[in-house]
């Protein structure tokens, strides 16, 4: 894809999210959409992956460690064909296959269960040692939030990746500057995060996360990088496209009404539109 | 009994992962710096490229070993019990329970013969604690040949199992060229009809023993082995409360939460009668030898001997 036909994409998959949690009336929109170019880049450029052979053991990889922002990822595997993008719809709601947080035995596409913090980057470092156990090449690619890393886990399987140097994995930290009590480096800072993770054996590469020219080099850099493992740090937006949810600490965990619903997705229209014209 | 073999049971789990390596390429051993004790340390000697030390980090080691499963490896992931019941029991639920992954789990050092380093390391809980996952099979098992049968049934088996297992030698009471394990199935070991003692683990070789001197004295005590906690063997077990009318537990374990109250469960539910639970009873343990350990808090023979007399004089 182009890159406005990926900005084209993450629009939608922004849509996606928005729609999933209005109908929800619960969940995660600010960091599902601080996300959504990283989702969108990973399913629609990078990932070696197939919609019609979601279990592939050949296929590359993907846990999302922050498990609470399902519906980027359900957004974006809807509009990359593995389920109907009606579907986001029934997020949370009994019965559905969209659990609040990623469920791997029921959505086509999640590699992983997730969403107590901190836990999947170890599930990613286990993929990864795997294909290097087998043999095999595919590639794992992990996303965390900025105060997930808080978690003491996230530097136990750090530690592990880099000492293995298994440079077939990617960590990806979402670097929206918020959690649900505020500013990262207000609760508990964890900066410097690149200097944590060079620190820990890993090649660190800042990127600007809603510039696509700037995720493809990123990503490519991560290919090339042999010997250890790469850690993206993402620099975005917290709620990303939604005028009212964009550094925002208070739509971490919050559904829009109808009528910020309505706000919300003439914001993307809009968006949508000014890409057409492009 | 002090002709018997004695060896501890977590030298069947080594002995019984080297063997399952042989076999098995998809098996993969990991620990958390303490293979010498779990004994982990006979399959890394034999198949050093498929054993991963974690280091101090045993949440991370849940994680990694849920992560190699679902790439269709067979990851043991192997450190005490304390750490690996306890210390990442959120790990151990939501990375490999929920999912329902298929990663074992070898806990070494269960209960109080853990002996002299005592409380901290003393686990008297993680029956309790697996117990209650979903879809978690729990195992353990009574001597070394039963030990080194349930890491092969464990590999067999699809899904997640916790494997318990002590420290301290204990005697052997199967034969190993005739023993078969079957996940799930109770072992009268011994048939009785006065009273029924259901035991795991460790008090499986007390209790045959409490039981023959319960024959001298005229007492017919039937003797179940209880290797699966989970999933229980329910037929067995009330089959035997329905014939004897009264049912003792004995575990190396808390009284709350373990066999004993997952047997209480089934009798309670069915064919009410009177149990009496023989375990730690509430209380940490302490430092001290494994012998003067079980002799303390009533888990040898003749505290299981005596607990059973009171039970019966009631
Ligand atoms: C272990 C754990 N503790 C707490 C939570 C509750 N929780 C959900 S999201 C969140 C904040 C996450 O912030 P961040 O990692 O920065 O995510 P993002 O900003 O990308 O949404 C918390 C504390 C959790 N899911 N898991
Ligand atoms: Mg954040």
């Amino acid at each position: 894809m182009d890159n406005l036909e990926l900005k084209i994409t993450a629009n939608e998959v922004r849509k996606g999210i928005v729609t999933a949690v209005h109908s929800a009336k619960a969940g995660h929109p600010g960091g599902s959409l601080s996300a959504a170019d990283i989702f969108t880049y990973l399913y629609f450029e990078e990932m070696n992956v197939n919609p019609e052979d979601p279990k592939n053991p050949d296929r590359d990889r993907f846990v999302l460690s922050k498990g609470h922002t399902a519906p980027g990822l359900y957004a974006t595997l809807a509009h990359r064909g593995y389920f109907p993008v009606e579907d986001l719809t029934t997020l949370r709601k009994l019965g559905s296959y969209l659990q609040g947080h990623p469920c791997m035995q029921h959505v086509p596409g999640v590699d992983m269960s997730s969403g107590s913090l901190g836990q999947g980057i170890s599930a990613a470092v286990g993929m990864a040692l795997s294909a290097k156990i087998s043999g095999k090449d595919y590639r794992t690619y992990t996303l965390l939030g900025d105060g997930e890393i808080q978690e003491g886990q996230v530097w136990e399987a750090s530690m592990f990746a880099g000492f293995h140097k298994l440079d077939n994995l990617v960590v990806i930290v979402d670097n929206n500057g918020l959690q649900i009590d505020g500013k990262i480096d207000e609760v508990c800072s964890p900066y410097p995060i690149d200097k944590k993770f060079e620190a820990f054996n890993f090649h660190v590469i800042n990127v600007d996360a809603h510039d696509f020219d700037a995720l493809r080099a990123a990503f490519a850099e991560a290919r090339q990088t042999k010997g250890m493992p790469v850690a993206i740090i993402a620099h975005s937006v917290k709620g990303k496209g939604v005028s009212f949810m964009e550094n925002n600490a208070g739509w971490h965990g919050k559904a829009p009404n109808d009528e910020e619903y309505a706000v919300a997705m003439a914001d993307l229209e809009r968006i949508g539109e000014q890409l057409c014209q492009k | 009994m002090s002709e018997v073999k004695k060896i501890a049971t977590r030298e069947g789990y080594g002995d019984g992962l080297a063997e399952l390596g042989a076999v098995n390429p998809n098996v993969v051993v990991l620990d958390a710096d303490l293979a010498a004790a779990t004994k982990t340390g006979v399959f890394k000697k034999a198949f050093p490229e498929r054993f991963f030390d974690c280091g101090i980090a045993e949440g991370n080691m849940m994680g990694i070993a849920a992560g190699l499963a679902t790439t269709g490896k067979i990851p043991f992931a192997s450190t005490f019990a304390m750490f690996a019941a306890g210390r990442a029991f959120e790990q151990v639920r939501n990375s490999i329970g929920y999912p329902h992954l298929n990663v074992k789990i070898g806990a070494t050092h269960a209960g109080i013969t853990v002996g002299e380093d005592g409380a901290s390391h003393q686990c008297n809980e993680d029956i309790a604690l697996m117990r209650t996952i979903p879809g978690m099979v729990v195992l353990s098992p009574a001597d070394y040949v039963e030990a080194k049968a349930a890491v092969k049934a464990a590999a067999e088996y699809e899904g997640p199992v916790y494997l318990r297992f002590g420290r301290a030698a204990v005697p052997v009471i199967n034969d190993e060229a005739s023993y078969q394990f079957e996940i799930g199935k109770g072992l009268v070991l011994r048939e009785g009809s006065d009273v029924t003692i259901v035991a795991t683990g460790i008090m499986v070789s007390a209790s045959l023993e409490v039981a023959e001197k319960l024959a001298a004295e005229g007492i017919s005590a039937e003797v179940i082995n209880i290797h699966t906690i989970k999933p229980l063997d329910k037929d067995t077990i009330l089959a035997s409360a329905k014939k004897t009318g009264k049912v003792v537990t004995a575990e190396e374990h808390s009284v709350i939460g373990g066999l004993g109250s997952a047997v209480c469960d089934v009798l309670c539910e069915n064919n009410p009668v009177p149990v009496c639970k023989i375990g730690m009873n509430d209380v940490f343990g302490e430092s001290g030898s494994a012998a003067a350990l079980v002799a303390k808090y009533g888990l040898d023979a003749d505290g299981v001997y005596r607990k059973v007399k009171e039970f019966l004089n009631k």
